[in-house]
């Protein structure tokens, strides 16, 4: 336990750096800003910054880009109370409760409760992280490639398990995001795979590239065939603070969503979504005021806000102690993390203590700086609200399209990411979910890297992977986890939890 | 046979096609190897072989099971809003950030519901600005400003 204040005392005296708390700072402000703004998510935002985190440090850029993605889930929860738009895809359920919660006219108290549970949960995550990752590096770090080749399995079996429709459809898009990852110069050989004679495919595609256009350009395509129309709550925001019958309400169910939240989180697959959704199907299933849920219950705002909250940080934990990203989120972190030459892995930690510590002590004060700016800054987002998007549209363009080419200052960047904001937008229409594609697609080279150096360890034995026994476990999980799904009671109860945002 | 889920089938189709191509291709150009030294060539067999399977799968399904519809393809804003990347790409050089920036902004607005020339040139201006000072100054990107033939 003493070990753990001294890290975090480590780490809070590096992110406490002027540099890294104005960092966190930026994170944390443009997390909210593009959790407000329904449409522009995190995915595509940290892709958008990656480029301009180059210059930067690495633990001021890692504590930036973590700012923004436990900022979204702030900012989400905004437009999902006031507009009845989720922000973001984690505060969907925020929807249900919160929107009639402003409908009565306590769009305040909403506001407050979901800030408040959501520092309550991140203040809970950070110390859960720093507890729970030492033991789990260290459990990592005698890994072999046997064991790392079955976690991937098990984490792209779980992020199947989590996507939205289709379980085929899900697993065929895992594969073709691995296929698509291996496009590129193979490292055991030095053979040119799948390039076509094109020179710039030789280092394979950029991970940002595909993002991009996966979640970025297709989402703006996807919001162009509607007009827009919203209903914004802005002048019924008076009053934040819950009453004495609100706070009696809420403090348990955002402990359950904590805990809940917390746990899914790290799963491999898991994160905010999961996290929300899980905590209001619990909520609903517990609460005394059941009744009450779907039209203003403080309960249904409290539970999935604290729950997402602590499910993105705790995602943290696959990344930080295995290396391996659990979302599309973390992806990106994996990636601005091997642009500063670091190796994810369980061996940050014990190198390169001051960046793991610091990472995790910034989401506390970036938890902190968001409470204590959000709540009088909401006069401000709601006005956000009212850009329009055809406003807002050109301008995330621009500034994808900048970030994107300056990744090898060359046009073929720009046209690659066209191309998959082409293939995401067939994928919108056909429902096929772009989050396990992409997942796959960074897996890619390290699965077939881990599967050909296991086989030759076991001289071609494919045994190996259920004789050795965390293998074994991860295997048997994954196994269990997909057949769980495909039983057609569970598959309908699935089917139902997505069905209920 | 009638196609019962036009969803699935178009996406098993897709997912044949594409399982097919990286099956055929990986075949036909790089070595396979043995199961104890995988060449360049096994991996990507094995997963394209999976793929098409998987794509034949959910096309079985959409035959036999009833789904939903494919929603309209809305060619407008496809064809609008990659043109507008593709042409910042190509523009950047020759026309510089302003000139690729004005591109960009005024073709994807074109993809949009509205087109309003004030509002969109507005916009084009601003975000001109913006960009100059923050990634060409402040960030230090190597792009060149203004057309080349200015300079």
């Amino acid at each position: 336990m003493e070990g753990i204040f001294s890290n975090l005392w480590l780490g809070f005296t590096v992110a406490a750096a002027p540099f890294n708390l104005l960092m966190c700072l930026i994170g944390v402000l443009l997390g909210t800003l593009i959790g407000v703004l329904p449409g522009v998510g995190p995915v595509a935002t940290i892709a958008m910054l990656l480029p301009i985190t180059f210059n930067l440090s690495p633990i001021a850029a890692l504590i930036m880009l973590a700012g923004i993605y436990y900022g979204a889930q702030y900012g989400g929860s905004t437009t999902a109370i006031l507009v009845n738009l989720p922000g973001e895809s984690s505060s969907v359920v925020t929807c249900l409760d919160g929107y009639q919660m402003a409908r009565q006219g306590r769009a305040g108290p909403a506001l407050a409760t979901a800030a408040l549970a959501s520092f309550f949960a991140g203040c809970v995550a950070t110390l859960i992280v720093a507890m729970f990752a030492p033991p789990l590096a260290e459990v990592a770090l005698k890994f072999g490639p046997a064991e790392y080749f079955s976690l991937m399995v098990l984490g792209l079996v779980a992020a199947v398990v989590l996507a939205h429709g289709s379980l085929l459809k899900a697993i065929a898009m895992v594969i073709l995001g691995l296929l698509l990852g291996l496009i590129g110069t193979d490292v055991n050989s030095g053979v040119l795979r799948f390039a076509f004679g094109i020179s710039e495919l030789a280092d394979g595609i950029g991970f940002v590239t595909v993002a991009m256009g996966m979640f970025g350009l297709a989402e703006i395509i996807a919001n162009l065939e509607h007009k827009e129309t919203r209903e914004v709550f802005t002048k019924k925001v008076s009053h934040l603070w819950p009453t004495r019958e609100d706070w009696k309400r809420l403090w348990q169910p955002t402990l359950r969503g904590t805990f809940l939240g917390s746990a899914l989180g790290i799963l491999p697959g898991g994160g905010a979504l999961l996290a929300s959704f899980g905590a209001y199907t619990l909520e609903k299933k517990v609460s005394r005021n059941a009744h009450e849920f779907g039209k203003g219950a403080i309960e249904g705002v409290a539970a999935p806000e604290s729950a997402n909250n602590a499910g993105a940080q705790t995602s943290f934990i696959p990344l930080l102690t295995l290396g391996i990203p659990s979302n599309a989120v973390m992806a990106l972190m994996i990636g601005a993390m091997m642009i500063q030459g670091i190796a994810p892995g369980p061996q940050v930690m014990t190198e390169r203590p001051q960046l793991f510590w610091g990472m995790i002590a910034s989401m506390w004060i970036g938890n902190l700086m968001l409470v204590v700016l959000n709540l009088p800054l909401i006069g401000m987002w709601i006005k956000l609200l009212t850009v329009p998007y055809r406003i807002l549209y050109p301008s995330i363009l621009v500034f994808m399209s900048i970030g994107v080419f300056s990744l090898s200052n060359q046009p073929f960047d720009c046209f690659l990411m066209a191309l998959f904001g082409l293939l995401g937008y067939i994928c919108v229409k056909l429902e096929c979910e772009p989050a396990p594609m992409i997942l796959g697609f960074i897996l890619g080279p390290l699965m077939e890297e881990n599967l050909r150096r296991a086989m030759l360890l076991s001289r071609g034995n494919p045994m190996t992977f259920i004789e050795k026994p965390i293998s074994a476990g991860f295997i048997i999980v994954s196994v269990i986890l997909l057949v769980i799904i495909a039983l057609p009671a569970l598959r309908k109860k699935r089917e139902e939890a997505f069905q209920e945002g | 046979m009638r196609i019962k889920g036009p969803k699935d089938f178009w996406a098993g189709l897709m997912f044949i096609a594409f399982g097919l191509f990286f099956l055929v291709w990986a075949q036909k150009h790089y070595q396979m190897g043995t199961a104890v030294r995988m060449g360049p060539g096994y991996f990507p067999s094995v997963l394209g072989g999976m793929l098409a399977l998987l794509g034949l799968l959910v096309l079985i399904d959409s035959l036999v099971e009833e789904g939903p519809k494919v929603a309209r393809f809305h060619f407008r804003p496809v064809i609008f809003i990659l043109i507008a990347c593709l042409a910042f790409a190509y523009l950047l050089k020759p026309l510089g950030l302003a000139g690729s920036i004005v591109a960009l902004v005024f073709i994807s607005a074109l993809g949009g519901y509205e087109f309003n020339w004030k509002e969109v040139s507005i916009l084009a201006a601003v975000m001109v600005i913006f960009s100059v000072l923050v990634f060409v100054k402040g960030l230090t990107l190597p792009f060149p400003i203004w057309p080349a033939f200015m300079n």
